[in-house]
């Protein structure tokens, strides 16, 4: 069974203000199959764990370690973090002007596979896949989220998921700017691909509505850079009902 | 990725409002810069044109219309006539269309235009026989047109000068496809006409093996009702300087300019648009982009669009990009348009220079996709909205082919520290008004 290994892992960016470290030493083991949900207030260092795991080069990675089954992520480049089976399903994922969907998507699953897809099968699983997502055939032939909605965006990340088959899905605040519809839809694609792939999954967010459609099996409450608070999904419950604010000394 | 110019200039459809209004207290003139002369251009319409080479003193630098370009290659091209015989012209042309030799008196040379420079009166001075490319007086058919090739074959380094004219008779249509292979050193004019209701289509590849030097005064006249489309591919060469000049001289005419060039190290690059609008109702697009990689790399694009008092309805827009791939590469994007009347359909332009976007690096990574490849899949999305405007499926293969083979050089440049290093990109736009 695969594993998601994080240990004390810390993480520092550069600003005009110099060297700031956002995460003070986290340890999170995920396991196939598993859902693990990261619940904050904003700048507890949630999506900050989501880039450095991804290997963005902006955040600096200055002790710790984090390993996929024994492999050492950290020592991997970005295209081999996404070879080696973790996705990235970002808040705000980036326009690629003149890139179409259809020719990235081909060009990703011929990169993660290692050789390229069976054409008839290829064409037919993408297809599938939008629908289900509800997304049009004219998305194929746009170019990659240049002038995507925001939701349009979201449900172009899940269609990735669904299609790249990670081992590990990070998925970044994708529930922030849907409605109630379009959650709903993305939360489908999300369990189909999950269900379908046995894959980890890392939610992060800072409401608990999308946890009404994909169900957690732990609940870790980040407070500075830290989890503060570990549970199950009774854990999600009270943060309903309590919110944030019994943290708050701990982030002061 | 886009450093764009003042917002002013950028916001397509606010555009025509805007310079209509300007147009109340006067002139609306952006870019007034010195003439060759010396003295302040009033109106690019002002620069002088001549046959004559005496007329054009050897350039030293400081001139409006030399001041970007290295003058030191292109000497022997300056200095006087020439006399070399450094080319080989081979016409293979399309069913119906004649392919001529004339000499120098021959009536249809120096029907589009003037020579605006000292490199192109030496041309004009020097060249022997001319070629004539004529397609016939037809109705248009609903034919996919053929394609009429001329090959322009550097065999050697004497400066040398060639003219080239091509004619597309009354109402009639097809593409002509030149090629610039080779070594040479020319100063070439070609001369392209349109006559009323013709359709044509010129494309100018200059695929120069890497010593090359070449400077080409491309003018352009489109009559009544005319249609051309006219593109400009700059890959090879040491240095490169293509000058189309376009006269609208026929109302409703139409003309589409498109440049895509790809300046590697060392490599410079100059494009010079003038588009002159003077008769009604005529339309311009003009879109250049253009990619830099490697030390010395140099790009240069001027584009000058003239809207006289006479040209009421005049509809242009002008456009170039620049992606500047690595460090130590330098791109120069100077739009300039003048407007004479308030009466137009719409006036605007907009130029960007932006590096190459690390975030659309990290996105493609993401997926996967190893950074060489994810660095070719930016650099063929980018021009990819221009090659789809080329409208000729076998030249769109060619230059599909030859990006292909520029995207092989890219390497893996320095990227070990990202998004931090200062890029030697200078934007540069004139705006007096």
């Amino acid at each position: 069974m695969s594993t998601l290994a994080i240990r004390d892992l810390k993480v520092s960016v550069e600003t005009k203000e110099g060297t700031k470290e956002i995460l003070r030493g986290v340890d999170l083991t995920i396991r196939a199959g598993e859902t693990h949900a990261i619940m904050g207030p904003n700048g507890s260092g949630k999506s900050t764990l989501a880039y450095a795991l991804a290997g963005h080069p902006k955040y600096q990675v200055t002790e710790g370690e984090v390993t996929l089954d024994g492999e050492d992520v950290l020592a991997m480049s970005v295209d081999e973090r996404a070879r080696a089976g973790l996705f990235l399903a970002m808040q705000y994922p980036i326009e690629v002007p003149g890139v179409s969907v259809s020719s990235f998507l081909r060009t990703a699953k011929t990169a993660i596979d290692g050789e390229a897809p069976p054409l008839r099968r290829w064409v037919k699983d993408v297809k599938e896949a939008m629908g289900q997502l509800r997304m049009g055939p004219e998305f194929a032939e746009r170019s990659v989220n240049e002038g995507f909605s925001g939701g349009e965006k979201k449900r172009h990340e899940i269609l990735q998921m669904e299609l790249l088959k990670p081992r590990f899905a990070i998925l970044d605040e994708t529930d922030s700017g849907l409605d109630v519809d379009a959650l709903r839809v993305v939360s489908d694609g999300v369990n189909r691909a999950r269900e379908a792939t046995g894959a980890g999954l890392l939610l992060i967010t800072h409401y608990t509505r999308i946890l009404r459609y994909i169900k957690p099996d732990f609940v870790h409450v980040f407070v500075a850079g830290r989890i503060a608070e570990e549970g199950g999904p009774e854990l999600a419950d009270r943060l309903e009902a309590e919110g944030y604010d019994r943290f708050e000394q701990l982030s002061a | 990725m886009t450093t764009t110019t003042p917002t002013a200039l950028t916001g397509a459809t606010a555009l025509p409002l805007d310079h209509s209004r300007a147009t109340a207290d006067g002139a609306h003139n952006h870019g007034t810069a010195p003439s060759h002369s010396g003295a302040r251009e009033t109106s690019r319409g002002q620069r002088r044109t001549s046959f004559d080479l005496e007329d054009f003193p050897v350039p030293t630098g400081r001139e409006e219309e030399w001041r970007f370009t290295p003058l030191a290659p292109l000497a022997p091209l300056l200095a006087g006539r020439v006399d070399g015989n450094g080319v080989r012209t081979t016409v293979t042309p399309a069913p119906g269309v004649s392919v001529e030799q004339v000499s120098r008196d021959d009536a249809r040379l120096g029907q589009a235009g003037r020579p605006g420079d000292r490199a192109a009166a030496v041309a004009w001075a020097s060249f022997d026989t001319a070629t004539v490319v004529t397609l016939p007086a037809a109705t248009p058919s609903e034919e996919p047109s053929e394609v009429t090739s001329v090959l322009v074959e550097g065999v050697g380094d004497a400066p040398t000068a060639a003219h080239l004219v091509v004619r597309a008779e009354t109402g009639s249509s097809g593409v002509v496809v030149l090629d610039h292979v080779g070594q040479a050193a020319l100063t070439e004019t070609v001369e392209i006409v349109a006559e009323p209701g013709a359709n044509l289509t010129v494309v100018s590849l200059q695929g120069w093996a890497s010593g090359a030097v070449h400077a080409a005064s491309h003018r352009i006249r489109l009559d009544e009702g005319a249609t051309v489309k006219h593109v400009v591919v700059s890959l090879g060469g040491a240095l490169v300087r293509i000058t189309p000049d376009v006269e609208l001289v026929g109302e409703r005419g139409s003309v589409t300019a498109l440049g895509l060039y790809y300046a590697d190290a060392g490599q410079h690059l100059e494009h010079r648009l003038f588009v002159d609008h003077a008769v009604p109702d005529c339309r311009s697009r003009v879109t250049y982009k253009g990619a830099l990689q490697g030390e010395g790399a140099r790009s240069v694009w001027v584009g000058d669009v003239l809207i006289r008092v006479e040209a009421e309805g005049t509809d242009t827009y002008e456009e170039n990009r620049n992606l500047v791939l690595t460090d130590g590469a330098r791109a120069d994007s100077v739009p300039n348009l003048e407007i004479e009347t308030g009466l137009i359909e719409g006036a605007g332009h907009a130029s960007a220079t932006g590096r190459f976007d690390d975030e659309q690096l990290f996105y493609l990574r993401s997926r996967g996709i190893p950074e060489t490849e994810a660095r070719r899949l930016v650099v063929r999305g980018f021009f990819a909205d221009l090659l789809a405007q080329v409208g000729v499926p076998e030249v769109e293969e060619r230059l599909l082919e030859q990006i292909e083979l520029e995207l092989a050089a890219v390497s893996t440049p320095d990227v070990s520290t990202p998004a931090v290093s200062t890029p030697a990109v200078s934007v540069r736009e004139e705006d007096v008004s």
